[in-house]
């Protein structure tokens, strides 16, 4: 209802002229906008980049970070050697690593990759961390009354009853990477992406450029959440409760 | 391959180490329990009833005396002995066969035999038609069925119950409690039940095991020499379990009858039975 309220209210001040500001464009010519974007083809060069960009670090970072995490939760040799160094480094605001970044890769998808891999990778490790950590005492029993191996032990209680965190931090790590995407197209500004896309309309007072990008990015982060929520619920099914509800 | 074995503890003891503190939780406990004996235990909460059976089914070592199976002392866990918990713990991410299939993971039969036995035992607790529901479908006395098929489905020679039923409302638990000596008869193997219900431990056991706490001790054997189906009614089983009640709590039967809330239960944690209802 808000959304629609907001719109309404947009659409009217443009067609009344409450408004002088340049600021102001009528939707009219975001429609517009949007339609030459999608014709010409544009719209999908930048986005094409941008959402390769985003799947390519998002794998590296959230795989990257399955491993650290799970290695994390499952030695305590591993936790207390490397733990202390990966609790400090998280806690470092991820943009600030964007001048180590360009520093070491330069200004181009490396570097771009390299920040964005390191967006989802938190997230990954934290929360597979702390799902390894919470499998219940209780469950670890019947594994022992049963005799199972280690190997049987980590297949069929530890992974499982870690997933739902897993899947929280992948979640997490999806939403970060879409974000950290954008980040570096203003950050390491060069090549091609919907971010560039949206610095260009800036650059020229192209209002109806900005806004465009702004609903795209929206719609693309959106996106990605509904999908991550229905391969969770698939895959969750024995919760019994569905996490994908819009 | 079932063989319903002899299980012989004698002089146990086990204690715990709390802050350099020794806690005593058992002591000196010496009991006989025969192939094929329903053996029921009781005790208020503290007197190390279930660490008692803990050290049975060896998730418990580090104890005093000896815990003989058939002559040969219990370390560590193993498959020719089963437990069912106070709760289902069942895996949710496993349906009701695959969480009973479990049981059978590392038996050395073939696949064939153990799709067979997983069937046998859902039929046995009454399921059928339930193979591939997941626990967060089934009702708690359900998932305590699931439980049990689970810690059978092996054919161990002694099932061990560390209060199984507590968690159910009355009239569920007074049906399991019938469904568990069916399944008893028919599958002819120890039970040792660990219970704070001295209704139930007469209803089931061949024998009352009373407990008294810090440090858990044998206080009494009762033997309950009643014929089955027990009558909870009946003047002989209303008989012991004033008996029961009289060792329990130290006082002259008359005092017991007249509240007719379990006394033993008020002094503990637990809620009241009659709450436990909304559980």
């Amino acid at each position: 209802m808000l959304p629609l309220g907001l719109f309404v209210l947009w659409w009217m001040a443009s067609k009344y002229g409450w408004s002088q500001s340049p600021l102001l464009v009528p939707p009219g010519k975001v429609w517009a906008t949007a339609v030459e974007q999608t014709t010409s083809g544009q719209l999908w060069i930048g986005l094409r980049s941008s959402l390769w960009r985003d799947l390519a670090g998002f794998t590296i970072g959230a795989s990257a970070g399955l491993l650290f995490g799970a290695a994390m939760g499952l030695s305590r040799l591993f936790e207390n050697t490397i733990g202390p160094s990966f609790h400090t480094l998280k806690q470092i605001s991820l943009f600030a690593w964007i001048p180590l970044i360009s520093v070491w890769f330069g200004l181009g998808d490396t570097a771009k990759v390299a920040f964005l891999s390191l967006a989802a990778f938190f997230p990954v490790v934290l929360n597979t961390f702390e799902g390894i950590r919470s499998v219940p005492r209780e469950s670890i029993e019947v594994a022992r009354v049963f005799k199972f191996s280690r190997w049987q032990l980590l297949t069929k209680v530890v992974f499982p009853s870690a997933l739902p965190s897993i899947f929280t931090g992948i979640h997490l790590g999806l939403v970060y990477a879409w974000l950290a995407t954008l980040g570096a197209e203003y950050l390491l500004v060069s090549g091609k992406g919907i971010g560039n896309t949206m610095i260009d309309g800036r650059e020229h007072f192209w209002m109806d450029l900005v806004l465009f990008g702004v609903i795209v990015v929206g719609l693309v982060g959106f996106s990605l959440t509904w999908i991550a929520g229905h391969v969770e619920a698939r895959l969750l099914r024995w919760r019994g409760t569905s996490v994908a509800q819009f | 391959m079932a063989h319903a074995g002899t299980l012989t503890i004698s002089n146990l003891s086990k204690q715990y180490e709390v802050k350099g503190e020794v806690l005593p939780v058992l002591k000196d406990i010496t009991l006989t329990i025969n192939p094929g004996e329903f053996v029921s235990i009781v005790g208020s909460s503290g007197c190390g009833k279930s660490t008692l059976l803990r050290l049975l089914i060896g998730l418990e070592e580090d104890y005093q005396g000896e815990i003989l199976l058939d002559g040969g002392r219990i370390v560590g866990t193993s498959l020719e002995r089963g437990i069912v918990f106070q709760e289902h713990r069942l895996f949710p991410w496993l349906s009701v066969e695959k969480n009973i299939g479990l049981g059978l993971l590392n038996a050395k039969v073939p696949e064939e035999e153990k799709r067979r036995s997983i069937q046998e035992h859902i039929e046995l607790v009454g399921l059928s038609g339930f193979e591939t529901a997941y626990p967060y479908q089934l009702s708690g006395g359900m998932a305590q069925r699931v439980a049990i098929a689970r810690a059978l489905v092996n054919r161990p020679e002694i099932l061990l119950l560390d209060e199984p039923f507590g968690a159910l409302d009355a009239l569920t638990r007074a049906h399991l409690q019938q469904e568990l000596h069916r399944i008893w008869q028919q599958e002819s193997i120890t039970m040792i039940l660990v219970t704070h219900d001295v209704e139930e431990a007469i209803y089931l056991g061949d024998k009352v095991v009373v407990m008294e706490p810090r440090p858990g001790r044998v206080r009494r054997i009762v033997p309950v020499a009643l014929a089955h189906p027990r009558d909870r009614a009946a003047y002989e089983f209303v008989r012991i379990k004033e008996d029961v009640m009289r060792e329990f709590i130290g006082q002259p039967a008359e005092e017991v009858i007249e509240p007719p809330l379990r006394a033993h239960d008020a002094p503990s944690d637990r809620l009241p039975s009659t709450f436990r209802f909304a559980v």
